[in-house]
């Protein structure tokens, strides 16, 4: 079997007093073992809900979403999740966030806090073992719950902006690191981002939504070696291509798709 | 500390004391040194009833007995009715129609079910404690962001880690509050029920034979001690919400 993930004509409707929305409309993917499987699209085009499907904290309106061939009824620790919102346990200082999976599966207390200041390397926080959220900035947070997920070793990374707060150089760094993790520990990731750059950098695929309900409008295969270089005309081409993708898209969830000429 | 702060009582002070003067009467007011005298010389017998000491210690360990007993039903009925819908149905309606009920108001059935003596006033003092306990429990347990257990979730969390590692730590502040209500209006109940008939020893007690006795002094006396540890009650608790629960009032 080679797709760890087969996504099949996903929709999902949110249903509340006043309206329903649409948020996913009719998705079909599959995703390789150890694929790097980039989605870009509109703010607002469900790709945050897409990734909380395969996560299982949201079921399917329609469709199924399979692993290794069998469906995906609710969260669990193969399926590590790197929420777009800061997620982490307030109570409990960086290590033990850190250690939080491995925590709860067992680990006995030495294992898994040396585990957990591994990451706290990787992400560049060694020293802020002790600290506690509150006394972390919103980027430091972040690269917490980016260890976190990683310690717990998923088979699938689901990431939701990950890098969204942290400047452009610590950006690069996790970007590197992220990479390495990947193909070292043979991980299949999926990965949302606003940044076309960083969709094309580090993915296999590109994945390009549509405007709200969120389609499918494109999958853009990055046929590059790595490690890649950003200035290379094959990269610049990609990135042209994509945005002029995307820029009808972004338009569109403006309801100003008429106007997309002038802009 | 603040020289504003130490103005007022010293003119209340004054003030009584003048009053006491002018009045010359005991019975009705007790001059200022009268109550000095018997609250610096704890261990001496009043009124042949024990001394101020033993009839704190009294009121005390009742005030622990019947918090303890709230806090231990309390809890993690509130742990559950918070997390779990269908207990919440079961017990809801009970608890709305007899929360409103004041603790005082249960005295004639305790009396009736358990006779004159210590359950009856545990009883009272269990009904005043548990209401506010229970219901900062489930208000902390309802107000656990929804994020933080899908975090866990996703983490590999089944049931009981999401009750024990989330729910819980993250409602402790809550429920501190819940502790440190309850244990006021328990030292209040306390007093009340150490009043009732049949009761022979707590501060409740004392201040009700005092008066029997037209002994002021000792009446204001004993409610300056039942200030002072209602105070101490509370400062203790909200120190050990401060120092321990911090990360409460500096989430992002
Ligand atoms: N729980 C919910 N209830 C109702 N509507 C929801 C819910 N979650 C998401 N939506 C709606 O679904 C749509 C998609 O939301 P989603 O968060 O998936 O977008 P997104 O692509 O992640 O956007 P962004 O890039 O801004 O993070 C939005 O219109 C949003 O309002
Ligand atoms: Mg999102």
């Amino acid at each position: 079997m080679e797709n760890i993930l087969e996504i099949r004509n996903v929709s999902k409707k949110f249903v509340s007093k006043k309206k329903e929305i649409l948020a996913v409309d009719n998705i079909t993917f599959n995703v390789k073992y150890n694929e790097f499987l980039s989605i870009v699209g509109p703010s607002g085009c469900g790709k945050s809900t897409l990734l909380r499907m395969i996560a299982g904290l949201e079921k399917p309106t329609s469709g199924e979403i399979l692993m290794e061939g069998r469906r995906i009824e609710g969260p669990g620790a193969e399926r590590g999740l790197v929420f777009q919102q800061y997620t982490l346990l307030p109570w409990r200082n960086v290590l033990d966030n850190v250690a939080f999976g491995l925590e709860i599966r067992g680990m006995p207390k030495k294992e898994r806090y040396e585990i957990a200041k591994r990451f706290i390397k990787m992400i560049g926080l060694e020293g802020f073992e002790e600290a506690y959220p509150y006394e972390l900035s919103g980027g430091m947070q972040q690269r917490v719950a980016i260890a976190r997920t990683l310690a717990n070793d998923p088979k699938i990374v689901l990431m939701d902006e990950p890098f969204g707060a942290l400047d452009t150089q610590t950006r690069t760094i996790l970007q590197h690191e992220l990479l390495r993790i990947w193909e070292k520990e043979k991980k299949t990731v999926i990965f949302v981002t606003h940044s076309v750059d960083e969709a094309i950098y580090l993915s296999d695929r590109v994945i390009v939504m549509t405007a709200r309900p969120g389609r499918i409008k494109d999958i853009i295969p990055i046929d590059l070696e790595r490690p890649r270089k950003r200035d290379t005309l094959e990269f610049i081409e990609y990135r042209r291509r994509i945005v002029n993708i995307l820029k009808d898209e972004v338009l569109k969830s403006y309801n100003m798709y008429n106007y997309s000429k002038d802009v | 500390m603040d020289i504003k702060k130490v103005i007022m009582p010293i003119v209340g002070l004054v003030l009584w004391e003048l009053l006491a003067i002018w009045l010359n009467n005991p019975v009705v007011l007790p001059p200022v040194e009268n109550v000095i005298k018997i609250l610096i010389n704890p261990q001496i017998t009043l009124l042949g009833t024990g001394t101020l000491v033993e009839n704190t210690l009294v009121s005390i360990k009742r005030v622990l007995s019947g918090f303890i007993v709230a806090g231990v039903v309390g809890i993690p009925l509130g742990i559950f009715m918070g997390y779990f819908s269908t207990v919440m149905d079961l017990f809801d309606t009970v608890i709305e129609l007899l929360r409103p009920i004041p603790p005082l108001a249960w005295v004639p059935l305790a009396l009736a079910w358990f006779g004159i003596g210590e359950t009856s006033m545990l009883f009272i003092i269990f009904i005043g404690a548990f209401f506010p306990i229970l219901l900062n429990t489930i208000a902390g347990v309802k107000g656990v962001p929804k994020i933080l257990i899908e975090t866990a979730q996703t983490l590999g969390a089944r049931e009981k880690d999401i009750l024990l590692k989330v729910v819980i730590p993250a409602s402790s502040p809550n429920i501190l509050t819940g502790l440190r209500i309850g244990a006021g209006i328990a030292w209040m109940c306390v007093v009340a029920a150490e009043m009732l008939p049949g009761s022979s020893a707590g501060l409740g007690y004392l201040i009700m034979y005092a008066y029997s006795l037209s002994r002021m002094d000792v009446v204001v006396a004993s409610m300056v001690i039942i200030g002072i540890i209602g105070l101490t009650l509370d400062r203790g608790l909200r120190y050990i919400e401060d120092r321990y629960f911090r990360w409460r009032y500096l989430i992002k």
